[in-house]
């Protein structure tokens, strides 16, 4: 038996800001994870991963990151996606000050 | 202080335009990001957790008003108002955005500053002991060395694609405050029979396999420096792994190799190029040499620094803790710690930046230094104005009485910022600071370092830290390793692991615990911690880490 699929986002940094950013459905790119495109079947995370890093032009460094379906969209399972979705715990920059 | 040639100055404008004309190749397509990365990495441009990250050298430590007035500009104008010194006395900038990043390299190069190898694997920015030229127990000064490797590496066509990174440190003193054994290269004046020469120490290094470096050459003429220096990096070059990245060091190399026979092979590489080297290099050295002359020393009254020290036991605290011996008469080596409780260590505002230049200028001979430790250092303060340096230091939280106790640590970015990172290390460092500091123990505790890395690659020195604490990802979960006992200075110990790592909420009460073990071992309140670890070994402190188990084992 496979194990079975953990949810997945498509989640990059922007090549201008290099904020943290996250692949919609429309093949946009958001910098709410909220707004993500929740994958849940692996072959497809794979294609959609590749329509991902087609846009080199607007990012760097496409990968998939384990997510877990909530009430208002993908949350992160993993401490390191919550930190990339929030910001630095030091000072109040980053993700937590610029996207309200 | 070393000013740029008219060579240095061209090259570095060249190099400026030549990478303005990369960004502007990747951001319209013409260069992919596999293409792009090499490039970037070369300039010291990262790309991290949040946003790209530009990490600035600072050779050999060593910043003049001028350029620290400019590294706060650069902060204001296309960061967020701070930036973070390191463990490689480099500063770095979180926030830049790539298509500013050519403007503030010409921001740099404006001060005789850039990125220039700060990343990639070629040989680093150079460090050297932060009290350099200074220090009252220095043979010489190691500076003018480090510049000329500076200027030596710097696109040194062999050495632009090493097997992996390669970092060299320079020390004048028999002290050891630049952690040559810790490095690739480590090198230290020594003076035999009235002669200056080199001894050399290769393969240290942190990171996964920490190794202490061992003796190559215990005694190298000055003339030789170069030769030698070029003949150990090219066979590193050629014996080096580049089958596996974390085998790729020179420590690997000369583990794998045996230092007998990497030096026989250096020896030979040696002999073969010396004759090459006409003393051209030797010219060279002489004249950055003399750029490194000590400043004009004053010879004033100390009585106003007795007064104070007297009658002001806030003053009395830091200038206890904050100032070394200095070689001149009346004079301090001043540390202002840029580690004020709950703070971030190693950083510093724009405002404190420009604050430090001013003082710099007003009491330090226009010079500052950044230290492997996180601090900025006042090299040549005259006591007579230590009262009024104090003054001013306090206005902008930067006269934290700290420096060497238990508040003063190093603490590498973490997971709030790198990108490798496996735990965070700044909230760790902050929360151990303010706990004893609430405990009000800190005085009382002594020299202690402490030493946390986010990461296996060991960029906090954890492994040197008299407690070490390094921070890995446990199936999802942040968990601190505690190793013990280590030592960066001249009898460098890598530290041992104390067992189980601890989760995030339970880090400080663990080092509380240990710190109380030791209150309560020690012999004498002078007896340093790591003197009653070197005299009771890990045990009583495993059992004060390890209550339960402890427990377990007596009964």
């Amino acid at each position: 038996m496979s194990r079975p699929f953990t949810p997945k986002v498509i989640t990059a940094n922007a090549l201008l800001e290099g904020d943290v950013v996250y692949f919609t459905p429309q093949d946009n790119w958001t910098r709410h994870m909220s707004e993500a495109e929740l994958i849940e079947d692996e072959a497809h995370a794979q294609v959609r991963l590749l329509d991902a890093e087609r846009q080199q032009n607007q990012i760097v460094g496409a990968y998939l990151a384990d997510v877990a379906k909530g009430p208002n969209g993908p949350e992160p399972t993993h401490f390191r996606e919550d930190f990339r979705r929030t910001g630095p715990s030091n000072y109040f920059h980053g993700k937590q000050a610029e996207v309200a | 202080m070393y000013s740029y040639s008219e060579f240095d100055h061209a090259f570095l404008a060249a190099r400026n335009a030549q990478f303005r004309a990369q960004v502007q190749r990747r951001i319209d397509g013409s260069l992919t990001e596999d293409e792009f990365r090499p490039l970037r990495l070369m300039n010291g441009l990262y790309l991290q957790l949040h946003a790209y990250m530009l990490r600035v050298a600072i050779p050999y430590g060593t910043l003049s008003a001028a350029q620290m007035r400019q590294l706060a500009l650069i902060a204001d104008k296309w960061d967020k108002g701070y930036g973070h010194f390191t463990t490689r006395q480099n500063i770095q900038y979180n926030w830049p955005k790539l298509p500013d990043v050519p403007d503030m390299l010409d921001a740099l190069a404006q001060v005789n500053l850039h990125a220039i190898q700060t990343s990639g694997n070629t040989i680093r920015n150079v460090t050297a002991d932060h009290f350099a030229g200074a220090a009252a127990d220095e043979i010489a000064d190691p500076r003018p060395v480090a510049e000329l490797l500076r200027q030596w590496s710097t696109d040194h066509p062999e050495f632009q694609f090493l097997p992996r990174k390669f970092k060299i440190a320079v020390t004048g003193s028999d002290q050891d405050r630049a952690v040559i054994r810790a490095h690739d290269i480590g090198i230290q004046i020594v003076r035999q029979n009235g002669e200056i020469g080199y001894r050399i120490i290769v393969g240290g290094g942190l990171g996964r396999t920490p190794v202490i470096g061992k003796v190559i050459n215990d005694f190298l003429p000055q003339a030789d420096l170069l030769p030698y220096l070029e003949a150990v990096v090219t066979t590193y070059n050629l014996l080096g792994r580049r089958d596996n990245k974390y085998k790729a060091r020179i420590k690997i190399t000369v583990n794998e190799n045996g230092l007998d026979t990497f030096r026989e092979l250096t020896e030979a590489r040696f002999a073969e190029i010396r004759p090459l080297f006409k003393g051209m290099d030797q010219d060279a050295l002489a004249a950055i040499a003399a750029q490194f002359a000590p400043p004009a020393f004053l010879h004033k009254d100390t009585a106003a620094y007795d007064t104070t020290y007297q009658a002001d036991p806030v003053f009395r605290a830091w200038a206890d803790t904050n100032l070394h011996a200095h070689r001149a008469d009346g004079y301090a080596i001043v540390t202002v710690s840029l580690k004020a409780h709950g703070q971030t260590p190693g950083d510093a505002s724009s405002d404190q930046m420009r604050l430090l230049a001013d003082l710099a200028e007003a009491y330090g001979h226009n010079e500052l230094r950044i230290s492997h430790e996180q601090n900025v250092i006042l090299p040549h303060v005259h006591k007579s104005d230590l009262p009024a340096l104090h003054a001013a230091l306090k206005t902008d939280g930067l006269a934290t009485a700290n420096v060497g106790l238990i508040s003063d640590i190093i603490a590498c970015p973490g997971m709030d910022y790198c990108a490798l990172a496996t735990a965070r290390s700044i909230p760790v460092a902050q929360q151990i600071a303010q706990r004893f500091d609430e405990l009000k123990l800190e005085h009382d505790i002594g020299p202690l370092k402490i030493k946390i890395s986010g990461c296996i690659n060991a960029c906090g020195h954890h492994h040197v830290g008299h407690i070490g604490i390094l921070g890995l990802d446990r199936a999802g979960v942040e968990n601190y390793q505690i190793t013990l006992g280590g030592d960066g200075t001249q009898d460098a110990v890598i530290g041992e692991r104390a067992g189980p790592g601890f989760a995030y909420d339970e880090i400080v009460d663990a080092i509380e615990r240990i710190v109380r073990a030791y209150l309560d071992l020690r012999e004498t309140p002078e007896e340093t911690f790591l003197q009653a670890y070197r005299r009771l070994g890990a045990a009583p402190f495993k059992d004060a880490l390890y209550p339960e188990a402890s427990r377990k084992n007596a009964a």
